[in-house]
This record gives C-alpha cells, sequence and structure tokens, in this order.
C-alpha cells in the first residue's frame, strides 16, 4: 500500500497524566469532526484512542512525573492513524485474558485492549508493547 | 440523602431510577465518584432495585463498565437486580463485542425496565 497523503499530522510528548490524555485526545477528535467524521465510525475512535490513551498513561508510565507519552496523530481521506508510545516496560497483548470467557466475563482486564482490536481496521504492538500503533478506514456512503 | 454528583436518583416505589450527570463517562476521578455514588444506593440506602438510564450517556469508557460490573455484584450479593436501559446503539455495540450483554439486563426503554422488574 502506498502511503496516504496526509491531510493532518499531529505530534506532541504529553505528560503521564490524564487530563493532558485527554486534552490530546479532544483535539484529535474535534480535527475529525471537522474532516467530517460521525456516527458510530467516530465512536469507534473515540473509543480505542481512550483505551489506548489509558494504557499508555495508566498501566504503561504508571502516571509518573517523569515519563511521557509520544503521541502521533495523522488524517487522510477517509484514514485516521494513531501511535502512542509510553516508557513504562510494555505488555504483551496476546497474554491478557480473553475477556468474553464465561469465567472472565466479570473481570475488569482485558476490555480495552480488545474493544481497540475489534473497532478499529488494524492494530499493531511493538516487540516491547510499549506502543501501539492503530488506524481506522471509514466506510463512505456505504447506503447511499 | 448525601448530595449526589455524578447521578441523580428518582425513585419510584420499590425502584431506583439512576441518571447520570456526565455525557461522557472517562475521567477516572468521575468514574470513582460515580462508583461510590452508586454502591452508596445499594449498601448505605438499601435499594434493591436499580434501573440505571444511559439516556444521556453519549460515552462510557472501559473502565465505566468495570465499575457496572462491581456495582452488579454489589445488587446481586444483596439479592437485589440491576437492570440498564436507554443505551444509544453505539454503547450497545460495545455491550455486545465485549459479551458484557450476557451479563447485564438491558431493556430499551425505561417503561421496559420498569416493567421488567417483575414487581
Amino acid at each position: 500500500m502506498s502511503e496516504p497523503i496526509w491531510n493532518w499530522v499531529h505530534e506532541e510528548s504529553i505528560p503521564s497524566s490524564l487530563d493532558a490524555g485527554h486534552k490530546a485526545i479532544d483535539y484529535l477528535l474535534n480535527t475529525l469532526t471537522s474532516y467530517g467524521w460521525d456516527g458510530r465510525e467516530y465512536f469507534h475512535v473515540q473509543m480505542a484512542i481512550e483505551e489506548a490513551m489509558v494504557n499508555a498513561i495508566k498501566h504503561g508510565n504508571k502516571e509518573s512525573p517523569d515519563k511521557s507519552v509520544a503521541v502521533r496523530f495523522r488524517i487522510a481521506e477517509n484514514l485516521v492513524w494513531i501511535q502512542l508510545t509510553d516508557q513504562g516496560e510494555g505488555f504483551n497483548p496476546e497474554a491478557l485474558p480473553d475477556p468474553t470467557d464465561e469465567e472472565h466475563l466479570d473481570q475488569p482486564h482485558g476490555r480495552g485492549v480488545m474493544l481497540i482490536k475489534e473497532l478499529m481496521t488494524g492494530v499493531h504492538y511493538n516487540e516491547r508493547g510499549n506502543q501501539v500503533t492503530m488506524h481506522k478506514v471509514r466506510q463512505v456512503d456505504a447506503g447511499e | 440523602m448525601a448530595g449526589k454528583r455524578r447521578i441523580s436518583v428518582t425513585d419510584v416505589g420499590e425502584i431506583s431510577v439512576v441518571r447520570f450527570s456526565d455525557r461522557k463517562i472517562v475521567d477516572s476521578a468521575n468514574i470513582e465518584e460515580m462508583g461510590e455514588e452508586l454502591s452508596s444506593l445499594v449498601e448505605k440506602e438499601k435499594r434493591k432495585f436499580i434501573l440505571l438510564n444511559f439516556e444521556t450517556v453519549e460515552f462510557l469508557s472501559s473502565a465505566a463498565l468495570n465499575t457496572l460490573i462491581r456495582l452488579d455484584k454489589k445488587v446481586k450479593a444483596a439479592g437485589g437486580k440491576l437492570i440498564m436501559c436507554g443505551l444509544r446503539s453505539e454503547i450497545m455495540e460495545v455491550f455486545k463485542i465485549t459479551r458484557l450483554d450476557r451479563v447485564f439486563q438491558i431493556k430499551k426503554t425505561e417503561a421496559e425496565g420498569t416493567t421488567a422488574f417483575g414487581l
């Protein structure tokens, strides 16, 4: 696949606080809105970035003031690309329990990672497990 | 009753109908506060039949889902029943993907939810 033509590229390093994370999320979501994203697919991106940001800040960096999260957002025609890199030890997404297993249904772990996988078009974790890269392709006017 | 900031509660007979103050339930401090207010409803105020009306909620994170799971356990342990209603389609999709639609009893409207308690 050739590199898309990015209409909007944003990169910043944010402190490990959920306030800073939500500010970055709002910036992305407001920009998506201005590019015409709405409804179900907008919600999917909102859910995925929320879960990934909480993972990076809380579970990755453990909200340490000495650590930051590298945030990269890109938007092309009907495509959004997101990469978050924290400074934590990383985790193995494959090792998480399946939250939809009957015995894990009421447990708190793994639901965020699973939602990201289900709601985005593609998700990739680096080997160390401290970086998530994901993208969503918007289906255009399918019903019209 | 202690003042509640994250939820509002209307008692209709034995049923406590809960509405949420936040359109987006994402902030972890707010989720914690919401969890405490919901727990207090069951543990301190001894309300057994809880109907959560999500009509005003546009978004909730998995941390909020975990709080709802904990509440459901408390309600069941107290011999009560928790029912949800008014979930918009996007949030309902999240419940289906995570199969939490099998953990929770979910109804479309507040009227259907109220009837489902069978009181």
